[in-house]
């Protein structure tokens, strides 16, 4: 018998058993694990999720560390178009100004993505991989977008289902061999969708209002091509990690997939108002 | 203590919010949402969000309600009483200063961001004031949670020397682009539009989300609608009626 405490809370008066006075036993402490809320009804230790848990040298991507800002992307009358800008940021610093993030599959599909560099690279060689295997079949049939779409969705879910993302937003865009445009997109957790316009990170916010109002599918390709500009421009303007050079890829009907060498957009800096802006409110910015 | 047991107190109530400013030739157009979010449910579906400050100054608030009433009631009455003391109309700057001042002083814990328009002895103004006490002074300004949507539409279109109607349209368009494109702005827009002659308040310039129907109530249904099976029909003409004694006070 562990000797038993005689001091009491005294709150609960003279002589009365209360919490201070519960002392673990044995019989408390070494007993079984019991199930609990968290915790499987056979006793058996719970499923283990975490690499570094179970002593093994592997780890899940946590945060990225090269990453690429977003993509735009609309559906016009002969195709879709794909924009992006050719920056690979390490955190704020603008390290690699030319990274293309636009990835040709074939000539009826292109991918291109946000997010970690060195996962987009790792799911152009799986595409590249299966590429190649439509080419040693030889048989004249490409992969379809829509079927490189579901491809990667399946990736992107599965990796997801594993605590180990890719960590990627993409977007998938090309011609069905049916001639209608496809354009969808697949996130680092499996979340797909597809639209007349799609738009991942910051453009999401900045481009897709611009798109709603003024994309529809059968668009002219000036039109397209200047909505993207502009949509492009403005996320330039209010993403701080984006740089003014960009790339556009066209996949069209007749023409096939062409990705434009990096160009630069004019940019308005010299607003009037702009000039002096504390003019009446000196000290503040 | 209750929430350890899992109760969920209901959220303060907040602007998630699209408001907007601009400087045109001749003055201060402000715009703003009408949607007042409490968590995740729509508190307030048309509620004002640009707040009297003087005669010839305005200010759109986003961020936590009760502060913002407060604070703009409180640099509103601040200010009169400067008005009084100095004998002049209020300027711009002046309203700038006392919200940054109160603001710092606590340090961002009063959740005020404010858009700050008006038109004083030096003409046409627009500040951003943020909840820690910072400032911007801008041609063209937005703040909420639909600020990067409406900004998407100024960085667009604006252009210098913009008219009137033109400015009230951009505005517009941004408030509407907050509301179609963000969850946390909805309703209806208001527009506040400040000159040297005066100011136009716009309230509910736009409606957006009206109901496209409305219900017609008591309904009134035609007689022979319900088909009628059986029909038994009672003769009140010998029931006897008693008056009820009356309720005496309980004092058992």
């Amino acid at each position: 018998m562990l000797p038993r405490p005689t001091s009491h809370s005294k709150a609960l008066g003279p002589g009365v058993a209360g919490p201070e006075l519960a002392v673990a036993t044995s019989a408390v402490l070494d007993r079984p694990p019991q199930p609990g809320a968290h915790l499987p009804l056979t006793g058996a230790a719970p499923c283990a999720v975490d690499p570094t848990s179970l002593n093994d040298p592997r780890q899940h991507t946590k945060y990225p560390y090269v990453t690429g800002t977003s993509v735009l992307a609309v559906k016009y009358k002969d195709g879709v178009l794909i924009g992006c800008d050719t920056l690979g940021a390490y955190g704020s610093t603008k390290r690699y100004k030319s990274t293309q993030r636009l990835y040709r599959v074939n000539d009826k599909c292109v991918v291109a993505a946000g997010g970690e560099i060195s996962d987009f690279q790792h799911i152009s060689t799986l595409l590249d991989e299966l590429t190649t295997d439509d080419y040693r079949i030889d048989d004249g049939i490409q992969l379809t977008p829509q079927q490189v779409y579901s491809y990667l969705c399946r990736v992107m879910y599965n990796r997801r289902n594993k605590f180990d993302p890719l960590w990627n937003s993409l977007v998938v865009g090309g011609v069905q061999p049916d001639g209608s445009q496809f354009l969808g997109m697949v996130g680092m957790i499996g979340t797909h969708y597809t639209d007349s316009h799609v738009t991942t990170g910051f453009a999401n916010q900045l481009a897709r209002p611009l798109f709603r109002e003024r994309q529809s599918d059968n668009m002219s390709e000036e039109e397209a091509l200047n909505l993207l500009y502009d949509a492009m421009r403005v996320c330039y303007y209010r993403d701080k990690v984006s740089i003014n050079k960009f790339q556009v890829a066209k996949v069209s009907t007749a023409g096939g997939v062409s990705i434009s060498e990096p160009f630069a957009l004019d940019m308005r800096w010299d607003y009037k108002m702009f000039s002096n802006p504390t003019k009446w409110a000196v000290g503040a910015w | 203590m209750l929430e350890g047991k899992g109760m969920t107190l209901p959220k303060a109530w907040k602007t998630g919010t699209t408001i907007a400013g601009l400087i045109y030739k001749d003055g201060v157009v402000l715009g703003a949402d009408t949607r007042s979010t409490s968590g995740s449910t729509v508190a307030d579906k048309n509620c004002s969000k640009i707040h009297y400050i003087t005669p010839n100054i305005y200010a759109c608030g986003a961020g936590t309600a009760a502060d913002l009433e407060h604070v703009t009631d409180m640099v509103s009455g601040q200010l009169a009483l400067h008005r009084y003391a100095t004998g002049r109309s209020a300027r711009v700057i002046t309203a700038m200063t006392m919200f940054k001042q109160h603001l710092f002083k606590y340090q961002g814990h009063v959740g005020a961001a404010l858009v700050l328009g008006g038109y004083d002895i030096n003409g046409p103004h627009l500040f951003t004031i943020y909840p820690h006490g910072s400032t911007d002074s801008l041609p063209f300004a937005t703040m909420g949670s639909g600020s990067l949507n409406a900004m998407a539409m100024f960085e667009a279109y604006y252009k210098d020397d913009m008219s009137r109607t033109e400015a009230m349209e951009l505005v517009a368009r941004g408030i509407r682009s907050g509301v179609m494109n963000d969850l946390g702005s909805g309703s209806n827009v208001d527009l506040c539009v400040i000159t040297k002659d005066g100011v136009e308040y716009l309230r509910n310039y736009e409606y957006l989300q009206a109901k496209t129907y409305t219900r017609q109530f008591p309904v009134k249904y035609p007689p022979g609608t319900a088909t009628v099976l059986k029909q038994r029909i009672l003769s009140l003409k010998d029931v006897e009626v008693t008056e009820g004694a009356p309720e005496e006070m309980d004092v058992s």
